[in-house]
């Protein structure tokens, strides 16, 4: 897996491995991501290729370059260059993180980055907050945790319910990003009707996290469909 | 919602994000998954390492005594939480890593106040639960095609990929067959014929049979021209017939080991029955899942928005286009969903003479659709009989190509009709004004009936063919021995015909249609009717039901022909890469995306279908008809059936008065009514435990309306959203909760119990 895989030490693998759902393989794949973003940058600009970004699995398997690009990415950071450590503390931008192959063509992208920022400004990512993000998005992942972040991430204006407004956005996210592909606003009207009607157990108008929990315990697509595979 | 959680936790604890959000979620969420931050640094326990580092506080599990509770729902809500410290996975929290650390230093150090017997046992089911992870890592990598089944996901969205799984289920379903005849039949006669262990053939003793029944021509072996051997290797006839793929070859009573005979006949039967019941009781147990889900689905359409947009977009999409027809195919439904519910509107305002009009037509076209199957099975019929006679005339003068023609007329006529049928249906559906869902289902139902029907068509044809005779020479051996002296080959013979047939047909329509039209629009997609035309779609049910055709061919024929499953599972290999190569460079996927969920409830009930219809003719041919006495294992006995009555009656008489007892009506009759009963009552319970849900949610919206804003109501309607989940499980959780004040709310909580669908 190349030079940088070896680098991250036994104990603080073992640690992610309790603490996240992800396995040994997935957390030294996602390092590359953390690096990753410079070699995409750089294979964009020799092939001129726009739309096909190639998945991390199979950069992690070019093994040199893979760590050039750890290295110059450590090089970013003056003082602490030896420590893995701190580059594992390094906050990686939300442009960078939205031009992975396995979110770009996704149109919850932004709001994914907002959930799982914990830095104080919340536009940035460190690579903790990557392998939560990889963690509650993989195979093994409680139905629970994947449902509590899906509430999240639907829950367009951060306040706890999601309301007609919120459920106009996300409906719009589905059908696409263009002004033509909308839906009109009766068929909204009567899709946000459906919706509310099958899912608001105490009829007020809004989901709350419970409601929405109740759903999709019951929805036999959400487990196969909320997940990114490394 | 905000004041609730204000006033539960002490304001000014600094939290990640926004206070109202985090201290909602803290008191929305179940109690046991996730705490929020600032309620943790309340912990006695982590304030006190936090004062001394080191010290040995003596306290409980329930670490409940040294609380200063600021109300007694948050004092219980903590009880709780400390209590489940120690049964929950750390990684269960939804929290971030950073947090989900400092919870673990609190386990860790709460660990050291245990006896030396709890800390074991918690080490020890961790390192347990480790192990399992890492097996069950190790048994991913042995998973067939795991690798081409992913990248189709990603590329194609689950309802492809779910076809593809299907396709890997029938490759180790037809294995696991071919593995069960092996053991049980082909080896103990390799082992015999190659002498490897010192056994010896048991010959069939000579029976006062007529010796016209055992008459078996050997084809004759003249000047032989070239193109026969390719004849034989696609019929089955000629050098393959005494091969081991027939059921010819065993004729054989048994095999004499050192200290026991292997009684072949009883195997052959016996490998039958298991490769049939295993087969159900697999596409039973994986369809259970989908079963239980389309249950719940049908129920008024319960799920089928939220479904579809809450849980409507792949994640693991990684191409744009493929995300552009996602979003295209969701638009589709969901403006076709919304279409469809204005239409039931409609119907449901339908006047009378309206209905009476539609339901006229609805007999007359369900007429015509009924005209159209008699047709083909008929032309079925008629091309059986005139292959089957011209097969027996001279076959060896005539030229090549009408050989073949002759030899494969069944197949060709049922692929023929399997092409027409389909497109006749889709015409004659629109007349018949469903809503738009039930068209599709309907007309797909009726596709797989005519599919599966053909063959059973072909074997009753054989059949009647078998057990007729002209001038009442059926009576000497029960079957007609002048044309065929070993029916089970012959029927084994055409069934090794449809499959390799089958196979053909797949590949040359891939490579013959599917490449030219995609050479065509690549290059000359100026052409307006090439345009229209445009690339092939990858149809999923038009492919399901190719492969289930194929695999019910093979159970039927596995009785007549034991090495047809190992055909069967080299054919599927082989169409699982042609299939791939063929969505990845010649088709585009079809606007009309299917569901993962529904997708494999769909397959596995196709194969069911098919698996059913393919019990009948061998049930038929097991029981009713003579087995031949020219060859075969089964020459002994009037019919195959015979020879587990014969088994039975050398048991010892106490086991066989049992069996009997077991296997008559004053038994059968009392089992099946009891089993009715049962039914019955899960039936009545399923329809009680409908209608408390419906009764819990009208209290529900209820208790909102006349309650007033206050913070304990708040959660109470929250927590009792919760347990309507419960509801199904146990519904009397519920009804003291309703009454019971907050304190005891938390404390009566039970653990969650696995979710009805995972």
């Amino acid at each position: 897996m190349g030079g940088s895989g070896s680098r991250l030490s036994k104990d603080l693998l073992a640690e992610y491995q309790d603490l996240t759902f992800l396995t040994k393989q997935e957390i030294l794949l996602s390092m590359y991501v953390v690096s990753a973003p410079h070699l995409v940058d750089e294979q964009q600009a020799r092939s001129g290729n726009e739309h096909t970004g190639t998945p991390i699995a199979e950069r992690a398997n070019r093994s040199p370059l893979s760590a050039r690009a750890h290295k110059r990415f450590c090089e970013l950071l003056p003082q602490e260059q030896q420590s893995v450590e701190a580059s594992l503390r390094a906050q990686v931008s939300f442009e960078q993180i939205l031009s992975l192959p396995e979110l770009k063509a996704n149109p919850f992208k932004e709001r994914i980055c907002r959930v799982f920022s914990t830095s104080p400004t919340r536009d940035s990512l460190s690579f903790e907050d990557f392998l939560d993000l990889l963690s509650v998005f993989s195979d093994t992942a409680t139905p629970d945790i994947k449902s509590h972040y899906a509430f999240r991430i639907f829950d367009f204006d951060d306040d706890g319910t999601l309301n007609r407004e919120d459920l106009s956005q996300l409906v719009n996210c589905l059908t696409g990003e263009s002004e033509d592909t909308r839906l009109s606003a009766s068929e909204m009207k009567q899709l946000v009707d459906n919706i509310l009607e099958e899912s608001d157990i105490d009829r007020d108008g809004t989901i709350n996290l419970s409601e929405f929990q109740h759903v999709i315990s019951r929805s036999p697509d959400f487990a196969s469909s909320f997940k990114i595979v490394l | 919602m905000s004041e609730s959680s204000a006033s539960a936790l002490p304001p000014g604890r600094p939290s990640r994000q926004p206070a109202v959000h985090s201290e909602n979620l803290s008191l929305d969420s179940s109690c046991f998954f996730s705490p929020p931050v600032n309620f943790l640094q309340e912990l006695p326990s982590y304030q006190s390492i936090a004062r001394r580092r080191t010290g040995v506080l003596s306290q409980d599990k329930q670490s409940g005594t040294l609380l200063k509770s600021t109300n007694s729902y948050s004092s219980q809500l903590k009880d709780r939480i400390a209590a489940n410290l120690s049964s929950q996975s750390i990684r269960e929290y939804a929290l971030n890593i950073s947090e989900k650390r400092r919870l673990r230093d609190i386990q860790e150090t709460q660990m050291k106040y245990l006896s030396e017997w709890d800390q074991w046992k918690r080490y020890s089911s961790k390192s347990w639960k480790r192990f399992l992870e890492k097996a069950r890592e190790m048994t991913t990598h042995l998973e067939l095609w795991r690798e081409d089944i992913r990248s189709i996901e990603g590329k194609f969205g689950t309802g492809i990929q779910s076809y593809f799984s299907f396709l890997r289920f029938l490759v180790l379903l037809n294995l696991i067959i071919f593995l069960i005849i092996f053991m049980l039949v082909l080896l103990p006669v390799l082992l015999t014929k190659y002498k490897i262990t010192n056994s010896s053939f048991v010959l069939i003793p000579f029976k006062d049979t007529d010796i016209q029944c055992t008459f078996y021509p050997v084809s004759s072996s003249g000047l032989v021209y070239f193109y026969s051997y390719i004849i034989d290797l696609l019929s089955g006839t000629g050098f393959l017939e005494e091969t081991s793929l027939f059921y010819g070859h065993y004729s054989i009573d048994g095999m004499k080991f050192q200290n026991f005979t292997y009684d072949l006949p009883l195997a052959y039967l016996l490998s039958t029955i298991a490769y049939l019941v295993l087969s159900l009781l697999w596409i039973v147990k994986r369809s259970v899942e989908g079963f239980k889900i389309n249950l719940i689905r049908s129920e008024e359409h319960f799920q089928s928005y939220c479904n579809k947009i809450f849980a409507g977009w792949d994640f693991c999409i990684t191409n744009r286009s493929m995300a552009d027809l996602k979003h295209s195919s969701l638009r589709y439904e969901l403006r076709a969903d919304l279409e469809e519910e204005r239409i039931r509107q409609k119907i449901a305002e339908r006047t009378s003479e309206e209905t009476i009009r539609i339901y006229s037509l609805r007999l007359f076209l369900n007429c015509i659709v009924l005209a159209v199957l008699g047709a083909c099975f008929y032309a079925i019929y008629v091309a059986t009989v005139f292959s089957q006679e011209h097969m027996k005339k001279e076959i060896d003068k005539m030229v090549f190509g009408e050989n073949l023609l002759i030899l494969y007329l069944p197949s060709i006529v049922i692929t023929l009709a399997n092409f027409i049928t389909p497109i006749i249906f889709a015409k004659i559906i629109h007349y018949e004004d469903y809503s738009p869902g039930f068209e599709i289902r309907l007309t797909i139902l009726r596709c797989v009936f005519m599919r599966l029907a053909t063959i059973c068509v072909l074997v009753f044809t054989l059949g009647s063919k078998i057990t007729s005779c002209d001038d009442d020479t059926c009576d000497l051996c029960g079957y007609n021995q002048k044309l065929y002296p070993c029916w089970e080959t012959q029927v084994g013979q055409e069934m090794y015909k449809l499959m390799i047939f089958d196979f053909i047909i797949i590949l040359a329509v891939t490579l013959f249609v599917d490449f030219p039209r995609k050479l065509l629009v690549t290059y000359c997609s100026s052409w307006k009717l090439i345009q229209c035309w445009g690339q092939q779609e990858f149809a999923i049910p038009d492919n399901v039901l190719g492969i289930v055709y194929g695999q019910t061919i093979c159970w039927i024929g596995a009785f007549f022909s034991p090495l047809l499953p190992a055909i069967a599972t080299l054919k599927f290999i082989i169409i699982f890469y042609v299939k791939e190569w063929s969505l990845l460079y010649t088709c585009r996927p079809s606007p009309r995306q299917f569901r993962a969920s529904n997708s494999n409830f769909f397959f596995l009930l196709v194969l069911l279908i098919g698996l059913c219809l393919a019990i009948i003719p061998l049930t038929i041919s097991m029981s009713g008809i003579p087995s031949s006495k020219a060859c075969g294992p089964f020459t002994n006995f009037n019919t195959t059936w015979e020879v587990i009555p014969k088994t039975v009656s050398t048991f010892p008489s106490s086991l066989q008065s049992f069996i009997h007892g077991v296997t008559s009506e004053a038994f059968a009759v009392p089992f099946f009514m009891i089993i009715c009963l049962i039914m019955f009552y899960f039936i009545a319970l399923a329809g009680a435990h409908k209608r408390v849900v419906i009764q819990l949610r009208e209290q529900l919206s209820l208790v909102r309306k006349h309650s007033p804003r206050g913070s304990w109501w708040q959660a109470f309607t929250q927590d009792t959203a919760r347990k309507v989940v419960f509801s199904r499980e146990g519904v009397e959780f519920l009804q003291p909760s309703l009454a019971t004040t907050s304190s005891k709310l938390c404390l009566q909580a039970q653990p969650r119990p696995a979710s009805f669908i995972h």
